[in-house]
């Protein structure tokens, strides 16, 4: 559905000496229907240039992104070809905080996705839409609806942006570190929700992470990136007990496990 | 037994704010006992927002508005009797405990080193705020010879803080709030912001400093269990203000006792063989507002075990033997 074919982006900084910041180098995979794949890497490995790039946000040095058989970069250009695109693939960011305005109610962004799929936001057909959303997510519309952002937990923001995701229904979501702000008890509750969007629709999912813990219990796929390359690749349990790579063993090693101790 | 260092018996300390005309009071820590024992490595988990840092500083007695310390009593034990920081004045804690007793890393630590300041000066600045009159070359090469005892590159010494990587940087910083040999250190979520190869070397850092003997035992706060577990020989649990389990920290693992403890582990992904299949666990609903705790046990509206009696009565820490302690209803015989 997905495919991702020798992405590089190098960031140039100065202007009369240029120093070039190689940030993704030769990136290729694939996403199927339905498959939740992870990029695990350490700060600065890339994965959130990679997602940027596959969201249309910034453009890659070379390489394509090819969804549905279109080249991202190369056909999607008119306004309407990139609301198209968004309302197939759709993103999930870190902080849920930053993805509102604070100035409005957490209603906007709900109306906002209803308007993506062409649906009036202020009629009925909206509303039923939204509570249904809220419910699907396990929140309750009348505690959540007219509310300002920071009035509610993070975890109900991170909530209500996956209710967007219900109301958009995409075939592709980005989700970058979504649950890295959210207190360890209520983590999984909010990442299988996107397990619940794979079974309801066939959403795929990209879940960007540093955590490998929670990439191996999500995952199908695992792609482990490293100064910008993928260097390891595979179903987590072959990444876990037979990592490749130099760099995975010893991020395997390191990754603190909670009924085995290091002995330091 | 192991000599005991710090006793904190039944504090409470509450956030006062000003909302309006009336004043909105949180209990961020609310009757808390902990006993800290030589060679001792005690970890404290919790959820964010449930008292951790509150409790690190009001074992340090660093209270300062909108923090407002309401009762109890803070005692450590010094190489000659005791000092009840509760009853000391701000100027005393600073000449006599800060530091030199009690050392304490709070959160970010690390990027809150001045840029501009090369570690050296860092340093020296550290050492003025505990000392009135000091040696500046003897101070530089006392930090020089516990740099190397470290493993830290000594040169690090005359860097400025953006040129060592994060790890290197909060090893540094363990180093200089070291310096004056305390003896009980505090960290508050060290090794959070880190990656994990350099989160391994920070822990390692803090058992050297109790292998040689610099410190004699180490208060780990931090929200994340399985790190907490590598290095913690106890740990404390604690939620909404309160610890509700304490015990050693294979047992608490293996056998939580308190259905918030339960909880928590089973929501926890590790790269473990098995926790795919067994499926994670996670606790319904949200931790409560402080300024209105639920009435009885604090846990009561999220437990899957709650019970008439944990609605309206709130349950005291008991011993079920092997130092384990719990507070819940669950493990009181009646």
């Amino acid at each position: 559905m997905l495919e991702v074919k020798n992405l590089t982006k190098v960031y140039e900084l100065g202007f009369v000496s240029k120093k070039r910041i190689i940030a993704v180098e030769n990136v290729s995979f694939k996403v199927e229907e339905g498959e939740i794949v992870s990029l695990v890497g350490e700060s600065g490995s890339g994965k959130t240039t990679t997602a940027k790039i596959i969201l249309r946000l910034l453009p890659p040095t070379s390489g394509s992104i090819i969804f549905e058989g279109k080249d991202v970069w190369r056909d999607v250009r008119k306004r309407e070809e990139k609301i198209n695109y968004w309302r197939k693939v759709h993103a999930v960011f870190q902080d849920p905080y930053s993805s509102y305005n604070p100035f409005y109610t957490i209603d906007r962004v709900l109306k906002q996705g209803v308007r993506l799929i062409g649906i009036n936001p202020s009629s009925d057909k909206a509303d039923e839409l939204i509570n249904e959303a809220l419910e699907y997510v396990g929140l309750n519309p009348s505690e959540v609806l007219g509310k300002y952002p920071h009035q509610l937990s993070g975890g109900q923001r991170q909530r209500v942006m996956i209710a967007r995701c219900w109301i958009i229904k995409p075939k592709l979501i980005l989700a970058d570190e979504p649950v890295s702000m959210i207190d360890a008890s209520m983590r999984v509750s909010i990442i299988e929700l996107f397990e619940k969007l794979r079974e309801s629709y066939g959403s795929s999912t990209i879940f960007i992470t540093h955590d490998m813990s929670l990439a191996y219990y999500i995952s199908d796929r695992i792609l482990v990136m490293y100064k910008g390359r993928i260097v390891d690749e595979g179903p987590p349990e072959d990444v876990i007990s037979n990592p490749e790579h130099e760099y995975t063993k010893r991020l395997i090693a390191s990754v603190p496990r909670l009924y085995q101790k290091w002995t330091l | 037994m192991a000599a005991n260092l710090l006793s904190v018996i039944n504090v409470a300390a509450y956030y006062r704010q000003q909302v309006g005309t009336s004043i909105k009071t949180i209990k961020a820590v609310d009757g808390v006992d902990l006993y800290l024992y030589e060679k001792e490595i005690l970890g404290i988990v919790g959820e964010s927002g449930s008292g951790k840092s509150t409790l690190a500083n009001v074992i340090l007695m660093n209270i300062k508005k909108p923090l407002e310390f309401v009762k109890g009593s803070v005692r450590i034990y010094t190489g000659n009797g005791f000092l009840d920081l509760n009853s000391m004045s701000v100027e005393e804690l600073r000449t006599k405990v800060w530091g030199k007793e009690i050392a304490l890393i709070p959160q970010s630590a690390m990027n809150a080193l001045m840029p501009t300041l090369k570690i050296k000066r860092i340093i020296l600045d550290v050492i003025r705020s505990h000392q009135d009159r000091i040696n500046e070359k003897e101070v530089v090469e006392k930090a020089a010879k516990r740099f190397r005892e470290l493993g830290l590159p000594e040169k690090a010494i005359d860097m400025y803080p953006f040129e060592l990587s994060g790890g290197m940087r909060q090893r540094a910083v363990i180093a200089v709030a070291t310096l004056l040999n305390p003896r009980i250190l505090i960290a508050d979520e060290p090794s959070s912001a880190l990656d994990v190869v350099s989160q391994r070397m920070v822990l390692k850092t803090f058992y050297d400093l109790l292998r040689k003997n610099i410190i004699k035992s180490v208060i780990f706060i931090s929200h994340d269990i399985a790190t907490v577990r590598q290095i913690a020989t106890d740990m404390c649990v604690m939620y909404a203000g309160k610890i509700v389990e304490r015990g050693s920290t294979d047992e608490l693992i293996r056998k939580p006792l308190h259905p918030y403890t339960e909880g928590l582990i089973g929501s926890i992904p590790s790269v473990e063989p098995g926790i795919r299949e067994r499926k994670l666990k996670y606790i319904p609903g949200q931790p409560p507002d402080l300024s209105n705790p639920p009435t009885g046990c604090r846990f009561h509206p999220r437990c899957p075990y709650t019970m008439k009696l944990c609605k309206v009565k709130e349950p005291p820490m008991v011993n079920v033997g092997n130092k384990r302690l719990v507070a819940c209803w669950l493990h009181v015989k009646r």
